[in-house]
């Protein structure tokens, strides 16, 4: 155990190392490769020119370097080979041309996930967003509302396995007549209902108390983004509205709402983008049963199952990518439009 | 937690920006306002209480009454066995039986008592009531009973019925087991050698390729950016299929496992990269042109300036993104159960902890402990630099318009 945690220290020195001395190293042999004191056609001013040109040229890539191997190793190459794997067989030898994405289609399962993922994308950020949203605007008024902010924002620091755990707790169900340890149903009781078994209850129910968790996580990351965009709006503009006698809703609606609407789009998007990953929520909950099935899950599912498919799990994989792609080329957009403006 | 009680009243404030004054001239609107963010506190906050609470609970209690019950006594319906009638002992001429309802003290009470299994509510403590084996009876409420008799006792087995009040109890016990006998321990040791590295090693590397974007000019620059940005919504799931295809692989070729700490190392390394050159950069840019180029003109190189001034002064954008990544790392299951083993020197805390939702689903001694001692350094890390970390979502969110 101690040999492990020095074991895991050790790497972080040789990493460490291996890093500044790979940048200091390249930069060091590139100088004197090219320098102007170095070899080649010395005492020619042209040549020298020539090579500071080429050292300027070099010097970024030996920066980029590292990070574009990691990146083009992990993220880049895995995208192509993913999509190549689709069209073969669950070991990747075999091409089967569109045989995963016929499979998919007819499979109920996965038609159960595709619809249970566009519930999750229409319920989870709006409601996220609302609420942060609610949070932002009202804490802002409040002398405890920095408090308030933070314990909001304070389940964004929890593992999707730990949140399972304390909804699980929640939502804990002992048998109709059993005095009940999970305060949901002890508050059913309280109102004269009765005790659920909270997880099984299909169609939908049972899906949407997982998505409660995810809304209960996200929450705060949208308040903290909208708050901050609501400090943004310019005095002036809510003075004069109020003094056009304008009522505190219609302000709301009518100037609030539309100067940060933008920033609304982005808490949006970035929770769709949260969502339709999840895995982790579906996977400690119910593990996909009783109907509560996600893309993700079901990918995962595939991965293990049999000794793993890698045809469908990769088919599973390019829908989720599928549905993200349009957000990532709306976000290249916007950052080439800020680039231009810089 | 602290639970934060409702006051009407505002606190003036010297400073009034225009949206606080706006509202300031509500005061039905304020109060439900106050009310309003105070029932979404009391909902976002309490399930979190409930695990902190559960988790110092005795076990026994804790299957029985819900948490929230927790600080107030509980009452049980037990039932006592007297002593034997031989034990009675003659006292001025009655017959006497000493004893107590609870022969070890637990610090438990008897709030009334019957002798009757139908009816333990008859009669309050202190009180006399009839036997029906002839004598009287009095249980005192800390459970000692004393039973008087003019004639000798005459029974083979009789009982009382008593409702006990018991006191709550809390424990650290269920963190022991945790710790020692769970596995949970020996996962958070996993946890960190997971985590340390894959959060130091990105960012040295990320820091040199920002810089290189945001100060250098070369070709295809503005590409590699754009790259960079769309790398950042990439699902990890495109990634886990060939990534485990080809650690499988390399495991085949070389003789060694497939699951090691280095694999996991470099793939969170590999996923966090884009927000970590994505953040940097941004940061770096916004640092002042007129620094970087007096600096140029004194002949300055590049390394050098990066070294010596673009790095110190980016210490906040470094924070920042050790944090995210400090907390992605941490609490990902994903990436740890595919590329990690469920073997004891490996397993991660978030893995554990779904192993043990599996295994002891209705040990909730065990789950709440566990599940507490996950998110404790994550929370820890949250409060402390919670600064940094709002900064960094401010700044990692793509701006819109």
């Amino acid at each position: 155990m101690w040999l492990q945690i020095a074991g895991a220290l050790v790497t972080v020195v040789i990493g460490v190392a291996a890093c500044v001395l790979y940048f200091w190293g390249t930069n060091w042999v590139l100088d004197r490769t090219l320098g102007t004191s170095g070899a080649g056609a010395a005492g020619d001013g042209v040549a020298t020119a020539g090579q500071d040109k080429l050292r300027t040229r070099i010097r970024p890539w030996l920066f980029l370097a590292p990070a574009l191997f990691f990146m083009g190793l992990y993220l880049i190459y895995p995208v192509v080979e993913t999509l190549r794997l689709t069209f073969f067989d669950r070991f990747g030898t075999n091409y089967v041309g569109f045989g995963n994405y016929i499979w998919a289609f007819n499979d109920p399962q996965f038609q159960q996930s595709i619809f249970n993922n566009l519930l999750w994308l229409i319920i989870v950020p709006t409601l996220a967003t609302a609420f942060g949203l609610i949070v932002a605007v009202l804490a802002d008024r409040i002398w405890w509302g920095q408090v308030a902010k933070s314990l909001i924002f304070m389940p964004m620091a929890i593992s999707f396995v730990g949140a399972s755990v304390i909804w699980k707790f929640v939502y804990d169900y002992r048998g109709t007549n059993a005095d009940q340890i999970g305060i949901l149903n002890a508050i059913v009781q309280m109102f004269g209902g009765e005790p659920q078994a909270w997880m099984t209850i299909t169609p939908f129910w049972n899906s949407f108390l997982l998505m409660i968790i995810l809304v209960w996580i996200q929450t705060g990351f949208a308040m903290v983004i909208l708050s901050a965009a609501l400090r943004g709006i310019p005095e002036e503009t809510i003075e004069a509205a109020r003094i056009d006698g304008a009522s505190d809703i219609r302000i709301f609606f009518d100037i609030m709402i539309p100067q940060i609407f933008p920033t609304i789009l982005v808490v949006w998007t970035t929770i769709t983008i949260v969502v339709l990953k999840i895995f982790d929520i579906v996977l400690a909950m119910t593990n996909g049963q009783w109907d509560t099935q996600v893309l993700a899950n079901l990918m995962f599912d595939w991965m293990f199952r049999g000794g793993g498919d890698a045809g469908r799990g990769s088919t599973i994989a390019i829908c989720i990518m599928i549905a993200v792609i349009p957000i990532m080329i709306w976000n290249i957009r916007q950052a080439n439009k800020e680039e231009g403006t810089r | 937690m602290t639970t934060i009680t409702s006051g009407t009243a505002a606190t003036p404030r010297t400073e009034r920006s225009a949206i606080a004054s706006w509202f300031a001239q509500l005061t039905a609107g304020k109060i439900v306002a106050q009310l309003a963010l105070l029932l979404l506190v009391v909902v976002w906050t309490v399930p979190t209480a409930g695990l902190l609470i559960s988790s110092v609970r005795d076990k026994d209690q804790l299957t029985t009454s819900g948490w929230w019950e927790s600080l107030v006594m509980s009452e049980a319906n037990e039932a006592a066995s007297l002593p034997p009638a031989d034990t009675q002992v003659e006292e001025n001429g009655q017959y006497v039986i000493r004893g107590s309802v609870f022969p070890e003290d637990e610090g438990r009470t008897v709030v009334r008592y019957g002798t009757s299994i139908n009816n333990p509510s008859e009669a309050a403590a202190g009180d006399t009531l009839d036997l029906r084996t002839g004598g009287e009876i009095t249980v005192n409420a800390d459970g000692t009973f004393g039973m008087v008799s003019a004639a000798p006792f005459e029974y083979d087995r009789a009982r009382i019925f008593v409702v006990a009040g018991i006191p709550p109890r809390f424990t650290i016990e269920n963190y022991v087991e945790v710790l020692t006998s769970e596995g949970i321990g020996r996962s958070f040791i996993n946890s960190f050698t997971v985590t340390v590295p894959a959060t130091v090693i990105p960012i040295l590397i990320a820091a040199f390729a920002a810089y290189a974007l945001a100060w250098m000019s070369f070709p295809f620059r503005g590409l590699l950016v754009a790259l960079i940005v769309g790398l950042l919504v990439v699902p990890l799931q495109m990634s886990l299929i060939p990534l485990l295809r080809m650690y499988n692989g390399i495991a085949g070729l070389t003789g060694g496992a497939s699951k090691t700490y280095l694999g996991i190392w470099l793939a969170h390394t590999g996923f966090g990269l884009p927000l970590a050159i994505y953040l940097l950069r941004n940061y770096m840019a916004s640092l002042p042109k007129e620094i970087m180029e007096s600096a140029r003109m004194d002949g300055a190189s590049h390394f050098q300036i990066f070294t010596t001034m673009v790095l110190p002064l980016s210490f906040p954008a470094l924070a920042s993104f050790a944090i995210f990544q400090f907390l992605w790392v941490w609490n990902d299951l994903l990436v740890a159960t595919v590329f990690l083993g469920n073997n004891e020197g490996q397993i991660v805390l978030t893995a554990r902890l779904r192993e043990l939702l599996g295994s002891r689903g209705d040990n909730w001694e065990i789950l709440t402990a566990g599940a507490f001692v996950s998110i404790f350094v994550p929370l820890m890390v949250f409060f402390s630099l919670q600064r940094y970390f709002v900064r960094g979502l401010l700044a990692g969110s793509v701006k819109g318009g």
